[in-house]
C-alpha cells in the first residue's frame, strides 16, 4: 500500500468530468492550493464543488469558476466572489447555500456512517422546505443527509506516508471533516514526513481516511482580509 | 442624538457577564469584542474554530492560518482552543454558547430574524447565522433603527427571507434598546435626546412602552 504520490496532477489523475467533489477551506484559509491549479490544468468541467466558500475572484475556488468548471456550488457564504454571483445571477451556475454548520455535520455525518442527522438550523426557514421535519422535546428539526463525494480533497499541515494528518491553527476548518468524508480522499500537506515522524497522540486525521497524499509546493497563502493593531 | 455604531456595541458590551462564551457576528457586533467592562471574563468563539480570541496582529506577525469567521487576521490568548467546523457548531447546537450578538436587516415582533438574503439582490448565503440562531441561548442584535430608505427594521411580520423564528431575545439599535416579548417589542431604554414618539414613529412593529424610559447614559 503506497498513499504518497508525487504531485497534485498525479493526485487528481483520474476525477473527470460530472464529479461531486469536497474542497477544505474556510475562506482562502487550509485550501488546497496545489489540486485546485491541477484541476485548473486539468480542465476537467460540468463539476459539483461542496464547499464553504467559492474563493475569490483569482484565487482558491474563483480559478475554477473562471474556467467554468463548476456546474454547481454547494456553501454557505459566497459573498466574497464577484464572478461567482455574476454566474449565478445569469444561471449559468447553480448553486446550493446551506447552514454552515450543516454542511459541517453533513461531512460528519458521511464520516461517521450515519445517513443522515437532525439539526434545528433553517427550520422555519426556506431551507426546511421540502425536508422531512421532527419534533424532540417541542423542537422542530431538520433531517440533512450525509453528503456522497466522489473525492475530497483536504489540505493539512503536517502529513505522513501512513496519510495520518494534523492541521494547523485555524486552518483545520472543514478540511479534518471533508477528509472523512470522501469516497477517495487526496490530502496535499505542507511536511511530509515518514512514518514514525508524527506523535500518534496529535494525529487529526487517522490514515485510513486518506487515499492519497503529498507534499504541497509554493503554498501563497492569501490572506483575504489583512488586519493588524492599530498602533 | 442615535447611537454611534461604538455605542451601540458599548452598550451590548453591558449585558455580557462573567463566565460568558459569546459569538460576535461580523459588524457592529464584532465591535462588542472592544468594550469587555472590567473584572469580567469573557471567552469569544469564532465558528471557523477557535475560542479565545485575541486581538488583531501586529503590523508583520498576520499569521494566513490564524484568521476569524470574517477572514481577518486575528491572535490568540492564553487558554485558546481550535477545532474543526462540525466542533466548532456542534457546541453552538449544543447550547454551550451563552450569547450570541449579530446584525439583523429586518426583526419581527415574535423575535423572527431576517438577515441573509434580499431575493434577486444579494445572494451571499447564511454562512453559520441560522446554526447560531436556531441554537443560542441568547440573541442579541446590534443594528440601525431604520433601513437606507428610512423605513422601520423592526416590523409586524419580517418581509424578507428568514433566518430564524422566534429567537431574538434583545434589540439594541441607535435610538433603543428593546426585548422581544410574548406581547411585542418592549422598550427599555432611549438613546440619550431621543423622544419616545420618536422611536414609536420608527418602529413599525407592535411596541409596548412601559411608562417612563430612562435614557441610555455613556
Amino acid at each position: 500500500m503506497n498513499k504518497v504520490v508525487a504531485n497534485a496532477d498525479e493526485a487528481i489523475r483520474d476525477i473527470s468530468d460530472g464529479n461531486v467533489i469536497m474542497l477544505g477551506g474556510f475562506g482562502l484559509c487550509g485550501i488546497p492550493e496545489n489540486c485546485i491549479a491541477a484541476l485548473v490544468r486539468k480542465g476537467v468541467k460540468d463539476l459539483t464543488c461542496i464547499s464553504n466558500n467559492a474563493g475569490v475572484d483569482d484565487f482558491g475556488i474563483g480559478l475554477m469558476l473562471q474556467k467554468r468548471q463548476v456546474k454547481k456550488m454547494i456553501s454557505s457564504y459566497v459573498g466574497e466572489n464577484a464572478e461567482f454571483e455574476r454566474q449565478l445571477l445569469s444561471g449559468e451556475l447553480q448553486v446550493e447555500l446551506i447552514p454552515q454548520g450543516t454542511l459541517a455535520t453533513r461531512c460528519l455525518a458521511a464520516g461517521y456512517g450515519m445517513p443522515a442527522v437532525y439539526t434545528p438550523a433553517g427550520a422555519g426557514t426556506e431551507v426546511a422546505e421540502g425536508k422531512e421535519m421532527r419534533s424532540f422535546s417541542g423542537k422542530e428539526y431538520l433531517l440533512e443527509y450525509a453528503f456522497e463525494a466522489h473525492y475530497a480533497i483536504v489540505k493539512a499541515w503536517k502529513g505522513d506516508t501512513e496519510g495520518n494528518l494534523i492541521y494547523k491553527e485555524t486552518a483545520r476548518n472543514f478540511n479534518p471533516l471533508m477528509a472523512m468524508a470522501g469516497r477517495v480522499t487526496i490530502a496535499e500537506v505542507e511536511h511530509l514526513v515518514d512514518a514514525g515522524g508524527l506523535d500518534p497522540d496529535c494525529i487529526h486525521t487517522p490514515g485510513i481516511y486518506v487515499h492519497r497524499i503529498f507534499q504541497g509546493v509554493n503554498y501563497e497563502k492569501r490572506i483575504e482580509q489583512r488586519t493588524v493593531r492599530k498602533t | 442624538m442615535p447611537l454611534t455604531k461604538e455605542q451601540i456595541a458599548q452598550r451590548i458590551a453591558k449585558e455580557l457577564r462573567d463566565g460568558f462564551y459569546v459569538n460576535l457576528g461580523i459588524g457592529i457586533p464584532t465591535l462588542v469584542a472592544n468594550y469587555i467592562p472590567a473584572g469580567i471574563k469573557v471567552v469569544l468563539q469564532s465558528e471557523n474554530g477557535l475560542l479565545g480570541i485575541g486581538p488583531f496582529p501586529e503590523e508583520g506577525k498576520e499569521d494566513p492560518d490564524l484568521i476569524n469567521a470574517g477572514k481577518q487576521t486575528i491572535t490568540t490568548i492564553p487558554g485558546s482552543a481550535f477545532f474543526d467546523s462540525a466542533m466548532s457548531f456542534g457546541m453552538i447546537r449544543a447550547g454551550k454558547v451563552d450569547l450570541t450578538v449579530l446584525g439583523a436587516m429586518e426583526v419581527s415582533e415574535k423575535g423572527d430574524i431576517a438577515n441573509w438574503k434580499i431575493p434577486g439582490k444579494m445572494v451571499k448565503g447564511m454562512g453559520g447565522a441560522m446554526d447560531l440562531v436556531a441554537s443560542a441561548k441568547n440573541i442579541i442584535v446590534a443594528m440601525v433603527h431604520t433601513n437606507p430608505k428610512g423605513e422601520s427594521k423592526l416590523l409586524s411580520y419580517c418581509t424578507l427571507p428568514l433566518t430564524g423564528v422566534r429567537c431574538v431575545k434583545k434589540i439594541v439599535t441607535d435610538l433603543a434598546v428593546l426585548d422581544v416579548t410574548e406581547n411585542g417589542f418592549k422598550l427599555l431604554e432611549r438613546a440619550p435626546g431621543i423622544s419616545i414618539d420618536e422611536i414609536k414613529t420608527k418602529t413599525e412593529g407592535k411596541l409596548i412602552v412601559p411608562g417612563e424610559i430612562p435614557e441610555m447614559s455613556f
